[in-house]
């Protein structure tokens, strides 16, 4: 389980978190949601190291990675995979040679075993046969696949994904939504989805929280959603004309 | 004097939280043959046509029948030496790999590749930068032992081809009162240059906020920063070294 409190973050004059907790479900899909600009793909860098929180402490399985040691981050660090909004695949380097790149950091695996995982984790993503094609030869949903792919490659325990579904397609955003919880219940791991897709929420939101203007104002599951009295929520989930006409008609 | 301690602190942080050597020493050899293929054309054709206008122009200055026509090799050795292989090439290599650098971190930046390797644990700064500049300083004193070669080589030609002075005359003149510090002076400049331009480049590249339009402004800035470190650097090491 993944608990974070009081958190919060300004740039420069600008306060962008102000004061949240919470947690994210132990093997279960979590989602933050909100509006552009609330701040949830901070909340997200802050949670994995990229960005330094002003207050607060974040915990990963009771071990504290705000203010633990070199050696406790690096630790947890390596067990962090994280998707990124672009796939952020290195353009230098192939399909096989991004997915890899975090087993090459591991000197104890043989060239032979980190090519059998790279090639199950590419399979289990559905791209079986892309090793060589370079970033550059692939859709944007390919891109997600390979980010996914290097995200697992290495066992982690905790996945992280900014916006997976930005720049694509519905179809492929469900497919993407999908694989994601598959992943999260056949590896077992805590995933946390930064998003504001209505169709991810209500496809794979196992545990949520919303944020807007800084703060958290709910937390619930996708079940509970719908029935929201929080007013901000409540325009942000019946935004669109087809779940407003599914609850009028309901 | 902010960003120069934000510099100084980037140059720190090369040094932590560093990868095994074999990963370092098989970027280096990537960064090498980059850095080296991708200047050395522009390198010659700069250093070539210097120092063959250098000659011309020297003959041209050259009023007096008092002044014998050797003078024309030993001012292209002096000049070519102590001045414009290890600087003009300097301004090359800003331009040419300074740029590179800058837009190629950039790029990285704002594509959240470094992001992606900050996650996995790795000291992005130190894994991408450090081979650059370790790279630098291995190829750019390379290619100043080339534009100065192939700028006296430049002045010869220009020379011994349109007659103003005779194959003779020029060699001499090259080996005239030769003082051998000037190459050890332009063996120091060459690295001082080399670490000059491969940080700052990467300090503006690493450091870009935005979108496409700021990566090219980091890669202007940094050719402009290069650029003034270089002629600084220049002044002060003549001072030091040459008064």
């Amino acid at each position: 389980m993944i608990t974070f409190e009081n958190i919060s973050k300004s740039f420069e004059e600008k306060e962008i978190l102000k004061g949240i907790s919470g947690e994210f479900k132990e093997g279960k899909t979590n989602l933050i949601i909100g509006s552009s600009g609330t701040g949830k793909s901070v909340l997200l860098k802050i949670i994995v190291g990229l960005v330094h929180p002003d207050t607060g402490t974040i915990y990963f399985d009771g071990r504290d990675f705000t203010r633990g040691d070199k050696k406790l981050r690096t630790s947890i660090r390596r067990d962090i995979g994280m998707l990124f909004q672009g796939g952020a695949l290195f353009d230098s380097k192939n399909v096989e040679e991004n997915v890899m790149f975090p087993l090459d950091l591991d000197k104890s695996k043989s060239k032979s075993e980190k090519l059998d995982r790279v090639n199950w984790c590419l399979k289990r993503v559905g791209l079986e046969n892309a090793n060589k094609k370079m970033p550059s030869e692939i859709s944007g949903g390919m891109k997600k696949r390979v980010g996914i792919a290097r995200a697992i490659v290495d066992d982690i325990k905790y996945l992280f994904c900014d916006e997976p579904n930005s720049g694509l397609d519905p179809q492929t955003s469900i497919v993407i939504d999908e694989l994601i919880d598959e992943i999260t219940k056949e590896l077992k791991i805590t995933t946390v989805v930064v998003t504001h897709d209505m169709n991810s929420v209500m496809g794979i939101g196992d545990h949520i929280i919303y944020l807007a203007k800084g703060k958290k104002l709910w937390e619930g599951s996708k079940d509970q959603i719908l029935e929201t009295k929080v007013p901000e929520l409540h325009d942000f989930v019946f935004a669109s004309k087809l779940l407003q006409n599914m609850k009028e008609s309901s | 004097m902010k960003t120069l301690g934000k510099y100084f602190i980037f140059l720190g942080s090369l040094f932590n939280n560093r990868e095994s050597f074999k990963t370092y020493f098989n970027l280096v050899l990537d960064e090498s043959v980059s850095i080296g293929t991708s200047s050395v054309f522009i390198v010659a054709i700069v250093s070539t046509f210097i120092g063959a206008v250098t000659a011309v122009q020297t003959a041209f200055n050259i009023v007096s029948p008092l002044i014998e026509n050797y003078i024309i090799g030993n001012i292209v050795r002096d000049m070519t030496i102590l001045e414009l292989a290890p600087t003009i090439t300097a301004i090359v290599f800003a331009g040419k790999v300074g740029s590179s650098i800058a837009s190629g971190l950039g790029t990285m930046r704002i594509t959240e590749q470094i992001d992606a390797l900050e996650v996995m644990g790795i000291n992005s700064a130190s894994y991408l930068v450090l081979p650059k500049i370790i790279a630098s300083l291995i190829m750019y004193p390379l290619l100043v032992i080339l534009a100065a070669f192939l700028s006296i080589y430049g002045g010869y030609l220009a020379t011994t081809l349109s007659g103003i002075a005779t194959p003779e005359d020029y060699v001499y003149g090259l080996r005239f009162a030769f003082n051998e510090f000037t190459v050890t002076f332009m063996m120091i400049k060459s690295f001082v240059f080399a670490f000059l331009v491969s940080s700052i480049s990467a300090y503006k590249g690493f450091f870009t906020t935005g979108g496409a339009l700021e990566v090219g402004q980091s890669s202007t800035k940094a050719v402009t920063s290069s650029v003034i470190a270089i002629l600084l650097a220049d002044y002060f090491l003549a001072q030091l070294l040459l008064s």
